[in-house]
């Protein structure tokens, strides 16, 4: 129920004059967005989207932060303790 | 998919393991509290990766789940009325109240609808101004800002034909439930991360603090969780009760101020009853007011009625992380997802439904599906 969904933000219009909606490209599949809570958000910018509504602008970075933590897992691969994979 | 994909990687996931276990020098038990981790952690099997000391269980965070029977019930009885058009999320649909369910109805003739948004049901009220469209507004924190919004954008628009039947549920009073109880096994929280990301995570610090349990807002991918795990571990074996953010790339300390300002203007806290758990105070959000002439319960006038849970089910303790689903005696035989008994086995989220897809095979499908 609470399911977010991440996508691309490739337009943004403005709609009756009261709330801006975006074209959010999610693998392929464009959909109509509403950006009513997430004002700043701008093309080519990844949100976060829950039944219709972006409900946040994805951190970029923040998720870099994220990778390079993961990326630091990647180090206990060469020490052998785990093996192959797409670490990096 | 960016910022899915490269959060699902079996050999980091592996690693994370590898260092949970090095961390671990005592058992501890953990409990998501959201359903979608939940579903996460049985679909990838994490559970079963994780070492032997680290017990999962299970919270109360799946919205469908705790919605009253009585809500059902009521849901169904507007349906069922003339000129009534009713709108809802797909997943409320095969939820059984009391004597029925919603696909049920719809298919005795009722006009039942599934939206993905609530604006849906909006415009169906603006397509449809001879008709009463009602919106069976069920959800968490994450889902009532677009709940809000229906409920707005109606006013706004002056629309006197779309109401909603408010189901509205709050994370933080029922884990304040699950640690105030004197059985309480739960040694620390991975935070709902869709949750945070709306109402921000001051209300899960003052938890921490207050009960002394650390909590780890955390994200819904595998290694979301396997990382909020590890900083669990980490809290606990340092002896430390924090609030701490996994899930950085979508939440931060306040939350959506815009998404908060719309709920504050809409809905107002109330006391809210929970089904398998019961009342729980403060719990949920009701319509303020000033949008009364939205509010379904009154626009139809429907008394309140008391439906009663089959007594064999024990998802108040599954809920509450006291109690596994495979504890139960009724799971998999009187209890299944096609005929369940109880709260977590109506949604896909709910642990027993969770459990039974993916950790248990029925020997014989079709004697379990029969009516």
């Amino acid at each position: 129920m609470c399911l977010a969904v991440p996508g691309k933000v490739l337009s943004v219009q403005n709609i009756d004059g009261e709330f801006r909606s975006g074209q959010v490209d999610f693998r392929g599949v464009r959909k109509s967005v509403s950006l009513a809570f997430t004002p700043e958000v701008e093309p080519g910018d990844f949100v976060l989207v829950h039944v219709g509504f972006a409900i946040t602008r994805i951190d970029e970075e923040e998720a870099q932060r994220t990778y390079r933590y993961l990326a630091q897992m990647g180090a206990l691969e060469e020490e052998g303790l785990i093996s192959g994979g797409a670490a990096q | 998919m960016k910022y899915v994909d490269e959060y699902r990687d079996p050999a980091l996931a592996l690693a994370l393991v590898e260092r949970i276990s090095r961390r671990l020098r005592r058992p501890w038990v953990l409990m998501e509290v959201c359903g979608g981790q939940t579903h996460t952690l049985m679909r990838y099997g994490i559970d079963e990766l994780l070492p032997p000391e680290i017990e999962l269980v299970h919270g109360p965070g799946c919205p469908v789940c705790v919605t009253p029977l009585e809500m059902i019930d009521r849901a169904i009885q507007i349906a069922a009325l003339p000129g009534v058009i009713l709108v809802s999320y797909g997943d409320m649909l095969r939820v059984p109240g009391s004597q029925s369910d919603l696909l049920k109805t719809k298919a005795s003739g009722a006009d039942v609808r599934v939206a993905y948004s609530p604006m849906d049901a909006v415009k169906i009220a603006r397509a449809h101004p001879d008709r009463q469209v009602v919106f069976f507004g069920v959800g968490f924190e994450t889902t009532a800002p677009a709940n809000a919004m229906a409920v707005w954008e109606a006013r706004r628009q002056g629309l006197k034909n779309f109401s909603m039947i408010v189901s509205h549920v709050l994370v933080p009073p029922a884990m304040q439930l699950i640690l105030q109880s004197s059985a309480n096994r739960v040694q620390g929280f991975i935070a709902p991360g869709h949750v945070c990301t709306v109402m921000g995570f001051h209300e899960y610090e003052e938890l921490a603090n207050q009960f002394h349990v650390p909590i780890v807002v955390g994200g819904f991918e595998p290694l979301d969780l396997l990382e909020a795990i590890h900083m669990l571990v980490v809290q606990l074996e340092e002896g430390r009760a924090d609030l701490e953010n996994q899930y950085a790339r979508s939440v931060n300390r306040e939350g959506n101020l815009s998404a908060q300002a719309l709920l504050r203007e809409v809905f107002e806290v109330s006391d809210r009853k929970w089904r398998g758990i019961g009342p729980i105070a403060q719990s949920g959000y009701r319509l303020r007011e000033e949008y009364a002439a939205f509010d379904a319960g009154r626009i139809f006038g429907l008394r309140d009625v008391e439906a009663e849970e089959p007594q064999e089910c024990i998802s108040a303790l599954v809920l509450q992380g006291l109690k596994k689903p495979l504890d139960c005696p009724a799971f998999g035989k009187r209890c299944t997802p096609m005929k369940p008994l109880g709260a977590p086995m109506v949604s896909a989220e709910g642990a027993c439904a969770a459990y039974y897809q993916y950790k248990w095979q029925p020997r014989e499908e079709l004697t379990v599906q029969h009516a």
